[in-house]
């Protein structure tokens, strides 16, 4: 199979829905002539022309709504977010608007919308760059929220985005855009709502998605090695609709799980993940859910604070000592 | 219908009057040491020094000008990313930007917490803006609000790029200003460029300072690489709005002649024909040069002088930040609030 990074996997899949759907439409900002600011659409102004290859003026809540009208009269847009942060400009569309047209209108309207971008830190950009913003969309009914870590799903799932009915926020792992991984070259699609297991195990459930995941296979590579620990690695890929089978499955296979997210602890999604596994397997659990989260500061920009900032291998193994009982 | 004479008057013509030699010549060296900072920023960058650089080159004159015509112990600033020269031309020193680009724990601004370019210092009412465009407008119109109740007798202004007049905050800040008559310049420096989106891109009108009259204010157009005319124009619409006549918007014409940041390839999307036109016929720093020296207010003698004593300043600067500490992880919850209690537990 061949590899593709992250980008290119991207553009793998807007290229093909575009030469697919002609109503396949792009916005944002510095997309055009520039290919994005991290090179995501380029060339597809050369391939097809200024009407489906928008560049907007700097005004997010302008370019999103005009977006769900296009929306609602048959286009499907895919609106870049230069970063996810600044959707906030946005949220009055994405929230108040595309979230609620379906149902407001009793079914007679809907928003097939997909909204991309990068999400997350890592990057050295600091907080209004680095927010992640996974618990914020996935609390309101009527938006669909993804989070692909690899570029075999990173295709997959825009295609299903793309050809989804309802509006999609689709949170890309902006630091791993040149990471590679292995992408088919025939059509596929990745559905929305199944978790994936990124690595078996049966001794301790470790879960997460989007960068983190990463994370999670360092830390289970290393508790394998050095502790002969198995960890079973979730990747959750979507947050809404939301995967509780195969992490309840996992949970009553290891008894023990540790939730990990970039975002900080309150209200995030590593909560609902605990939430989740309490509800449906509390009767399986050998210790209490542990999460791993963010520090409880906006990201900080030198790299050192950056670092102490988010989740690491250390905190995340300390975690699985403490639901495996082996501290100290 | 308006003719555009009579849109031209009711934009308000751009300044007039005389400015100090003194003055002219403080202008001058600080251009001088805002672009020679901001090409050592770049190249810190280039090297691997430094993670990022914002640079101001091309933008000195509307800057400087605007800054040093400016009434210093009234006035409060929100500036912008690119307000490199800007700030320095409100009192930061060399020492203090530096720091900031290698996000130390004694950078003035905010300590390694925020990406540098976001200048603040208290004691000079230099305020911190957002990485998001746009926010400072409303800020600086709610500053000039309360500066009115509180009758402090103080102005406040403001910078922008013209991409980021795009933004609802633009118009919302403005038309507030306008209702109020607040005592409140907003400072447009139009490069014609938003990272690669040219100004036809952003706007279907010629002119961001013809929005004015849509909010009741005067809308200026100057000659952003003209430093003289930037701050006659800033000294007028300062008295306007000490006069209590409300606020203005300036709209400085003129191009950004290095990349957006030091993450941006330029090349790609402007002709290297039109940034090789502007460095070679209308750079603001050489231009200001020439006009001190028609005037005699400068000669080789002079010109060397300044460019020594700003290599000077640089050079210690640079060298003073990177010897100084990093910040010191275990302050990482300091100051998210105002006492440095951790909400929740700890992990
Ligand atoms: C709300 C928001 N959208 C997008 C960006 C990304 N961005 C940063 S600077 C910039 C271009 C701004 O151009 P302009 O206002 O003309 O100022 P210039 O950089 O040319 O001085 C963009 C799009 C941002 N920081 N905030
Ligand atoms: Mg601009």
């Amino acid at each position: 199979m061949p590899e593709l990074t992250y980008r290119n996997a991207l553009r793998a899949a807007l290229t093909e829905e575009m030469a697919r759907d002609e109503s396949v439409v792009l916005l944002g900002e510095d997309i055009g002539v520039y290919g994005g600011t991290h090179l995501i659409t380029q060339g597809l102004l050369d391939r097809f022309g200024a009407k489906r290859v928008i560049d907007t003026p700097i005004a997010e809540g302008g370019f999103t709504g005009a977006a769900i009208g296009m929306a609602m009269l048959g286009l499907r847009p895919v609106v870049e977010m230069m970063t996810w942060n600044f959707s906030f400009l946005a949220s009055d569309q994405i929230i108040q608007n595309a979230a609620k047209l379906r149902y407001f209108s009793g079914g007679q309207v809907g928003v097939p919308i997909v909204i991309r971008g990068p999400n997350g830190g890592g990057v050295q950009l600091s907080a209004q760059h680095t927010h992640s913003l996974e618990n914020l969309y996935g609390h309101f009914p009527g938006l669909k929220v993804v989070s692909p870590v690899t570029p075999y799903d990173v295709k997959g799932m825009m295609l299903t985005a793309i050809r989804d009915p309802d509006p999609v926020i689709f949170l890309e792992a902006g630091a791993l855009y040149g990471t590679k991984g292995e992408v088919p070259e025939e059509e596929y699609t990745v559905p929305f709502g199944k978790a994936r297991v990124a690595r078996e195990g049966k001794d301790v459930t470790l879960i997460s998605y989007g960068r983190q995941v990463n994370l999670l296979l360092r830390v289970a590579e290393r508790l394998a090695t050095e502790e002969d620990v198995q960890a079973e690695v979730i990747d959750l890929r979507s947050i809404r609709p939301f995967d509780e089978e195969t992490i309840v499955a996992s949970v009553k296979k290891t008894n023990r799980a540790v939730a990990v997210q970039e975002q900080w602890r309150f209200f995030g999604v590593a909560s609902e993940v605990a939430a989740v596994i309490q509800e449906r397997a509390f009767d399986y659990l050998d210790a209490p859910v542990e999460r791993v989260s963010g520090a409880e500061v906006p990201a900080p920009y030198a790299r050192n604070l950056e670092e102490a900032a988010f989740p690491s291998e250390q905190q995340v193994i300390d975690a699985a000592h403490r639901v495996l009982y082996r501290e100290g | 219908m308006a003719t555009s004479a009579a849109r031209a008057a009711e934009r308000g013509a751009a300044g007039s009057g005389e400015i100090p030699a003194e003055t002219q010549l403080r202008i001058y060296e600080t251009m001088v040491l805002a672009r020679r900072l901001s090409e050592r920023l770049l190249q810190l960058q280039r090297a691997g020094i430094v993670p990022l650089a914002v640079p101001c080159d091309g933008h000195e004159a509307i800057q400087v000008g605007s800054a040093l015509a400016m009434p210093r112990e009234r006035t409060i600033v929100y500036p912008y990313y690119r307000s490199l020269a800007a700030v320095l031309a409100y009192g930061m020193t060399p020492l203090d930007l530096v720091l900031g680009f290698y996000a130390k724990r004694d950078d003035p601004s905010t300590g390694g917490h925020q990406m540098p370019g976001h200048y603040s210092r208290r004691d000079l009412n230099i305020v911190t803006t957002s990485s998001v465009v746009g926010t400072q407008l409303v800020h600086a119109a709610g500053a000039a609000y309360a500066a009115k109740v509180r009758k402090s007798g103080q102005v406040a202004i403001t910078y922008i790029g013209e991409g980021g007049t795009s933004e609802g905050d633009f118009h919302e800040a403005l038309n507030f200003a306008a209702i109020h008559k607040l005592p409140v310049l907003f400072v447009v420096e139009n490069n014609q460029y938003a990272i690669s989106v040219p100004l036809t891109k952003q706007m279907a009108v010629a002119n961001v300072a013809d929005r004015a009259a849509a909010y009741g204010m005067p809308g200026v157009i100057v000659d952003g690489n003209d430093a003289e005319a930037c701050y006659l124009a800033t000294r007028d619409a300062v008295a306007r709005a000490l006069a209590g006549d409300g606020p203005t918007l300036l709209e400085a014409k003129t191009y950004r002649l290095a990349p957006h940041t030091s993450d941006d390839d330029d090349r790609g999307y402007r002709p290297l024909e039109e940034i090789a036109m502007w460095r070679r016929e209308r750079d603001p720093v050489p231009r200001f040069a020439a006009t001190l020296e028609a005037r005699g207010l400068l000669d080789e003698a002079g010109t060397a002088a300044i460019a020594a004593r700003v290599r000077a300043a640089i050079d210690d600067a640079t060298a003073r930040a990177e010897a100084s500490p990093d910040p010191d992880p275990a302050d990482i919850h300091i100051p998210v609030f105002s006492t440095p209690e951790v909400p929740g537990r700890t992990q």
